[in-house]
């Protein structure tokens, strides 16, 4: 009995139990840095691991590969996420995914073609026989539909292609293309070794991922995001049986499930299934002309000001626009005059504001705006009716009451942040325009509404100089 | 190409379902502050993934037959590593940025 083998696959497990704690410390904030930091040595561990078995097996003959590929890697991931911006935060995040999805589909690839010959006197008795196969079909059909769908997701985050292409019969061929798809990886079975087939999948999966993310539009992206995030960990999993490594099978199902988990999340907090979000065209497309032209009065900056005269409690509900103005560290700015001056301010962080889960929290640790400052749906809606002045600075669709007032419609049953209920109403936007939904907001029309039509960062800076002189 | 037996087969599966309904149990609590952190910490590990590829880039790129399978391992092993390190440091960035009243 030889003793080396059973010491590899203990340290794997140590590096999957490290990575088990250091999912369970990033759920609260005290612990999250430490979760992360067990989740990195986890990760150095498994790889200094699989350099000693390499080493003690076969030796390790590609090390200039070896140390090519990480030395690369390593210099592009590092610089990459030193130099992102947080407003990038979520093009990196899918950007990351991609690659961990497409890496899975090359090792998947790659083992599929050097086994190629181990296929001439197959072994009755040996299961891997079949196993392998699927296992090489069902990581590059996982992994190269994240590798492209995230890319898409990544050029609709950055405005470099924005437009939500719908074809007709567009869920057919979906349908079709993956059908095809198990058909390849059935017959990777009885042919194993097929390079066609091997190929053939690999350009099936990526049109499939095209396809599947083409479609949907900006407001959805959490909820995209969220699943990629999902794929690259089951890609991983099935690698695993690639390469016969249970790190990567635990390593990559737990974040298989903590992928599908925040995408429950998003699409709870929109009140939509995933499969609508998926299959179904949504918004996006010019909102139907009401019949009556309402017409909405905009205040300077210096008017607005005054309501914030006397005012005892603010809340700030921030959105996409926030974001994309770059406006979040004149909000602080904005947020901690008002507290110089006795207010009470509080921030309503709606689970679906901006393009990620959690993308507003980002973007105000950043402006150092203290964490235990906002407030979850749940937790700050029944104070709106004691507010005073409810800021929105972008946000559109996680305000619209027409969520409850119009069932039937297309926000229907989605839970919004009540800011209606506040004493007054300041919306900062840019203009009318309908949000993601497409649908017209009717609370930009009531009496309690003011709205500053502007640049989120213009126009709060010029608020901020404002109130400074109330 | 993999030698496995039936019950190396069902002690992996068992492994695979058991680890999916523990990310389930892990996560379920976890606060809407976190969900950027957690989703790009996630995502580092699931760069685990390069245990693979560093089993694939593991030849000479002149060993005849498996040219390409090498050249995929090596492309394989570039982007698992920009996942895990840049993954791991971004979230590491994040997070360090959340704060508590009074710092």
């Amino acid at each position: 009995m030889e003793l080396a083998p059973l010491l590899y696959d203990l340290a794997y497990l140590v590096a999957a139990v490290l990575f088990i704690f250091g999912l369970k410390f990033l759920s609260s904030p005290r612990t999250a840095p430490l979760g992360n930091s067990l989740g990195a040595f986890g990760m150095f561990l498994a790889v200094i691991v699989t350099l000693l078995k390499m080493n003690a097996e076969t030796g390790i003959i590609g090390w200039p590969v070896i140390l090519a590929g990480v030395a690369l890697g390593g210099l592009i991931g590092g610089v990459m996420a030193k130099r992102v911006e947080m407003t990038g935060m979520p093009e990196l995040v899918g950007l990351f995914n991609g690659f961990g999805g497409g890496a899975s589909a090359l090792v998947a690839l790659s083992e599929g073609l050097r086994a190629r010959g181990a296929f001439v006197d197959p072994d009755p008795a040996n299961i891997g026989d079949i196993v392998f196969p699927i296992a090489v079909g069902t990581s590059s059909l996982i992994g190269w539909v994240t590798l492209t769908g995230s890319l898409i997701a990544v050029f609709k985050l950055n405005g470099v292609f924005r437009k939500n292409v719908f074809l007709p019969g567009q869920n057919g061929i979906k349908a079709l293309l993956f059908l095809g798809c198990l058909a390849m990886i059935g017959g990777l079975v009885s042919t194993p070794g097929s390079v066609a087939l091997m190929v053939g999948l690999a350009v099936a999966a990526c049109v499939l991922g095209v396809l599947f993310v083409i479609p949907i539009g900006g407001a959805d992206m959490p909820v995209v995001v969220s699943f990629l995030n999902s794929l690259s960990g089951l890609a991983a999993a099935a690698t695993g049986f690639v390469v016969s490594n249970n790190a990567l099978i635990i390593g990559g199902s737990l974040v298989g499930a903590a992928g599908l988990i925040l995408t429950g999340i998003m699409c709870k907090a929109m009140n939509r299934r995933f499969l609508d979000v998926v299959f179904k065209a949504y918004g996006g497309g010019a909102a139907e002309a009401s019949g009556e032209k309402r017409t909405v009065q905009g205040y300077e900056a210096e008017e607005a000001a005054l309501v914030f005269d006397g005012a005892r409690s603010v809340i700030i509900v921030p959105g996409y626009g926030m974001a994309v103005s770059q406006a979040q560290h004149v909000v602080q700015e904005f947020a901690t005059v008002l507290e110089e001056r006795g207010v009470d301010v509080k921030f309503a962080i709606h689970p679906v504001a901006g393009r990620m889960p959690g993308h507003m929290n980002v973007l105000l640790a950043e402006a150092s705006v203290p964490y235990d400052k906002l407030f979850d749906l749940d937790e700050i809606n029944s104070e709106f009716s004691d507010c005073d002045v409810a800021l929105v600075v972008g946000a559109n669709d996680t305000v619209n009451p027409a969520a409850k007032t119009d069932p039937g419609g297309p926000l229907g049953g989605m839970p919004i942040l009540d800011v209606e209920k506040a004493r007054t109403v300041l919306i900062v936007k840019r203009s009318l325009s309908p949000g993601y939904a497409g649908v017209d907001n009717d609370l930009f029309y009531r009496p309690s509404t003011m709205m500053l039509f502007g640049d989120g960062k213009k126009m709060l800076t010029e608020l901020l100089s404002a109130v400074k002189e109330l | 190409m993999i030698h496995l037996t039936s019950g190396e087969l069902m002690a992996s599966i068992t492994v695979l379902v058991l680890s999916i309904f523990l990310g389930f149990e892990l996560i379920s609590k976890v606060p809407p502050t976190l969900h950027t952190p957690l989703m790009s910490g996630a995502n580092a590990i699931s760069g685990i993934t390069i245990v693979g590829a560093l089993f694939a880039a593991n030849a000479r790129l002149s060993a005849g037959d498996h040219v390409m399978a090498t050249i995929l391992g090596f492309c394989a092993l570039v982007l698992a590593t920009i996942n895990c390190v840049g993954g791991f440091m971004v979230t590491g960035r994040m997070l360090r940025m959340f704060k508590r009243k009074g710092k």
